[in-house]
């Protein structure tokens, strides 16, 4: 089979710029998703400052919880690291078990936002329509983790095939690109909690 | 002397595939084959073009006289709105994806694209999506708050279940659009053939690579601002509630972000196609190849900073109005040097006007006028008289349609005998061309008096004292050449199809790789991979010693990827979870979303 040959079996071959389809294919689209993120996360700043109702941001955050939960999500990238790192060494068990454990990781992390929303919803009065800080707090904050889902789903779908041994190391790649959507994630909610909940707070 | 019948030395390839292909009408709705999809694709587009065109006949009919009442605002308003946001996403856009599903592979060497069954994916999207969006007619009213959708206009308190429709079917065709990009971007930069080095690429390669950039880049916040609409919408979130606060300005900068790199979509490619065509029919290489590419390039990345030139009326304030009227009048000279060079190709070349050619050559002075006046409305106080009036419709006519869509036509007539393997009938070729020009120019250029003369965009009917009679009359005769043309094309397109001249495998004796293959080319696209030696491989094979493209002895062996059903199945879902919005059905919406990771699931699992 040809160089080229190969390269047209979806994703796996090594092309013209010697980075693999898949790869690439991920780069470009995590491009797209950093426009996507820019412009929910410009729409909150756009609207700091103008609700015409509480309660606001200082109000209802709370940053030992929040805290709790984005250490969680940060350490999850580190045992993704170490799942992309086992199965380029081959070590498939090894891999298999830190991208479940990273999944958890990321449904932990869901499951603070949950908690977060709820609280926020009963206890602090805030809805998707009492105020701009409203809808652009949880419209941002929901399709991050309406990623983080999708992470947390796919990520279990690889290590699922890791376990039934689709994966070895001749497609560590498959593990390697769902790892940068996962950094991707994370990164982004770095952005979300430094601008958004720890700068309230600077002021 | 070599020639390209060497090719046919080449012996057959032997595939290998997952599964055996299937046929007939299965074979369509499962196929993964940028040929098949790019004639899909085609075929979408040509029809949406003839339904964006009688929306435009029918209220070109409403202003051909004043104080007419063929249609209602209500009516008159539905159909502007679809019109644009038709010929836009529907129509230039398909079209577009046609030519770029069709050639992208075989103008670098490839055999398919990186991703053929997302490729699947992104047009059974974009179908469903088109379908949606017109399925308003039947449900309640076409959206109606123009092809911009101004909020707080589109809020639930001034518009109806249109705009539901609109945003819902504008998301799939954001979400189709985006994997596309991805997808090409990649097909691009990492399926060429050997020796294809990227300043090796055609310049048609070139402006799409442009265009596929643009799309993954600027329809996230056109997504992200459909996506607010929704939630007001739907949820009740308050983004566009002027009593709550919210400014209408935020709609317009997530639209124009998107927007004005759209424009420019719609325009690279058929600059590119101008820039393949002109050297054909003047026997000489392109005049500053490399100055082309690079100013498509640099037109790509200023696209994304001049978007607040449609906001100069906002009140943004003098220093945005300063930047972006700078920024918009810069814009001018990347264009200006592309418009130069191509003049210095035709300069002193041999050339010869079949129908592609006298297209291409159109193309330059009608684009020419609309990017002049353009640069008029790159300065705020001009802006301020000519925003909102028939001037700027006919500056944006000028370039879509002098300038996009006839860059498409001469990519049709140019192009579409290597898809069908027959030519298209010249006679009736240039009945369109010239029928179509006094028809555009009929319609289009009185428009920039009627915009000087006070008329403003998008009212549905005028007093007879106004003094713009003459001009809306002649622009209703215009449009009705317009369509005349249209149709001889489609008639012309039909024809051929059935009975026209064989084309060969290079009719036009033409200088890049899509010519070495048989018309219509193999599944696989080339019997063997070739070796690319120069920027214009066929030209310097057929006449350059030492640049003969080399004929392998050994027959390759192929990997074809097969039929699949989960692209559709996929794009479905996505269908459903929009009609589950449209319709407040929340179950549905649950369901078609496991669907989603269902198929995925079932996709990643498919051997190719
Ligand atoms: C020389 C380059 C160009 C310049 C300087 C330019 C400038 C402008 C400006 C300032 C406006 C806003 C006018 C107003 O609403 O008051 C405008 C509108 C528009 N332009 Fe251009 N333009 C250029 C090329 C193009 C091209 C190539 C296309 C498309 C192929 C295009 C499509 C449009 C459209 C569709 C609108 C109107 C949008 C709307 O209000 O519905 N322009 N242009
Ligand atoms: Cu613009």
């Amino acid at each position: 089979m040809s160089v080229h040959a190969e390269a047209i079996e979806e994703g796996h071959g090594t092309g013209s710029l010697g980075v693999p389809n898949l790869k690439l294919a991920m780069w470009a689209f995590l491009g797209s998703e950093c426009m996507f993120f820019g412009s929910l996360i410009g729409t909150y700043f756009f609207y700091h400052d103008h609700s015409l109702a509480g309660p606001l941001p200082k109000d209802v955050f709370s940053i030992g919880i929040t805290s709790i939960s984005t250490f969680l999500l940060l350490m999850s990238s580190l045992t993704m690291a170490l799942g992309v790192d086992a199965m380029r060494r081959g070590k498939a068990l090894r891999s298999r078990n830190f991208v479940w454990g990273t999944a958890l990781l990321g449904l932990t992390f869901v499951g603070f936002q949950v908690f977060e929303f709820h609280h926020f919803v009963t206890e602090k009065g805030l809805t998707l329509a009492t105020s701009l800080f409203g809808s652009s707090f949880y419209v941002m904050t929901g399709f991050h983790g309406a990623h983080v889902t999708v992470g947390v789903i796919w990520l279990s779908i690889v290590g699922w095939m890791i376990h039934k041994g689709h994966f070895g190391q001749e497609k560590a790649i498959n593990v390697e690109v769902s790892g940068l959507y996962w950094h991707f994630v994370d990164i982004v909610w770095i952005v979300i909690f430094t601008f958004v909940y720890l700068l309230e707070f600077a002021k | 002397m070599a020639s390209i019948a060497d090719f046919a030395r080449a012996p057959a390839p032997t595939y290998h595939m997952a599964r055996p292909p299937k046929t007939g009408l299965m074979d369509w709705l499962t196929t993964v084959d940028h040929k098949k999809i790019g004639i899909l694709y085609g075929l979408s587009g040509l029809f949406y073009l003839l339904v964006g065109g009688l929306e435009a006949l029918l209220f070109r009919i409403q202003l051909a006289v004043p104080d007419n009442d063929f249609l209602t605002g209500e009516q008159f308003n539905g159909l502007v709105t679809m019109h644009a946001t038709t010929m836009v996403f529907l129509a230039v856009m398909p079209i577009i994806a046609a030519i770029s599903n069709y050639f992208i592979p075989l103008m670098i060497g490839a055999r398919d694209v990186a991703f053929p069954r997302m490729n699947a994916f992104s047009f059974w999207t974009f179908l469903f999506g088109s379908l949606l969006l017109n399925s308003s007619f039947l449900f309640g009213g076409a959206p109606n708050a123009g092809w911009f959708g101004y909020a707080p206009l589109t809020g639930s308190q001034y518009s109806g279940s249109g705009i539901d429709f609109w945003w819902t079917g504008l998301a799939m065709l954001a979400i189709s659009s985006m994997v596309a990009g991805v997808n090409f971007i990649v097909t691009i930069l990492n399926m060429r053939a050997p020796g294809m080095t990227l300043m090796r690429m055609p310049v048609l390669v070139w402006m799409i690579l442009v265009i596929q950039f643009l799309l993954a880049f600027s329809f996230p916040p056109i997504t992200v601002g459909l996506i607010l609409l929704g939630f007001d919408r739907t949820f009740g979130t308050v983004f566009y509630q002027v009593s709550m606060g919210g400014d209408p300005q935020l709609w317009q900068h997530l639209f124009w972000l998107f927007g004005h790199p759209e424009v420019y979509v719609l325009i690279l490619p058929s600059m590119g196609i101008v820039s393949e065509i002109l050297p054909v029919f003047t026997r000489r290489p392109l005049f500053g190849h490399h100055a082309v590419i690079f100013s498509g390039v640099a037109i790509g990345f200023m696209g994304f900073g001049v978007w607040g030139h449609h906001m100069f009326t906002v009140g943004m304030g003098p220093i945005a109005d300063a930047a972006f009227a700078s920024t918009t009048a810069i814009v001018g000279i990347p264009t200006g040097v592309k418009i130069f060079n191509w003049l210095g190709t035709l300069w002193g070349g041999k050339i010869t006007f079949p129908t592609a050619m006298l297209f291409a050559v159109s193309f330059i002075p009608m684009f020419t006028i609309g990017g002049l006046s353009g640069v008029m409305h790159s300065s705020p106080p001009i802006d301020l008289q000519q925003h909102n009036s028939y001037f700027v419709v006919a500056h944006f006519h000028y370039v879509l349609v002098g300038g996009a869509l006839q860059g498409l036509f001469a990519g049709v007539y140019f192009y579409l005998p290597k898809i069908t393997g027959k030519l298209l009938s010249e006679k009736l070729g240039k009945v369109h061309f010239w029928v179509f020009l006094a028809g555009m120019n009929l319609t289009f250029f009185p428009q920039h008096f009627l915009g000087n003369h006070g008329m403003p965009r998008r009212i549905y009917t005028y007093p007879a004292d106004a003094g713009w009679n003459t001009d809306n009359m002649l622009g209703t005769i215009g449009v009705i050449l317009m369509a005349t043309a249209t149709l001889v094309m489609v008639y012309n397109i039909l024809t051929s199809w059935k009975k026209g001249k064989p084309a060969g495998n290079d009719p036009w004796d033409a200088s890049t790789l899509e010519w070495m293959t048989t018309s219509p080319p193999p599944v696989h696209n080339f019997d063997f991979t070739p070796v690319v030696l120069s920027e214009r491989p066929l030209w310097d094979h057929k006449r350059t010693p030492g640049f003969e493209i080399p004929v392998p002895e050994t027959s390759e062996s192929i990997h074809m990827p097969s039929n699949s059903w989960r692209p559709m199945l996929i794009s479905v879902c996505i269908l459903l979870i929009m009609v589950g919005l449209l319709t407040h059905l929340w179950p549905l919406c649950i369901v078609a979303a496991l669907g989603i990771v269902a198929g995925v699931y079932l996709w990643v699992t498919e051997p190719a």
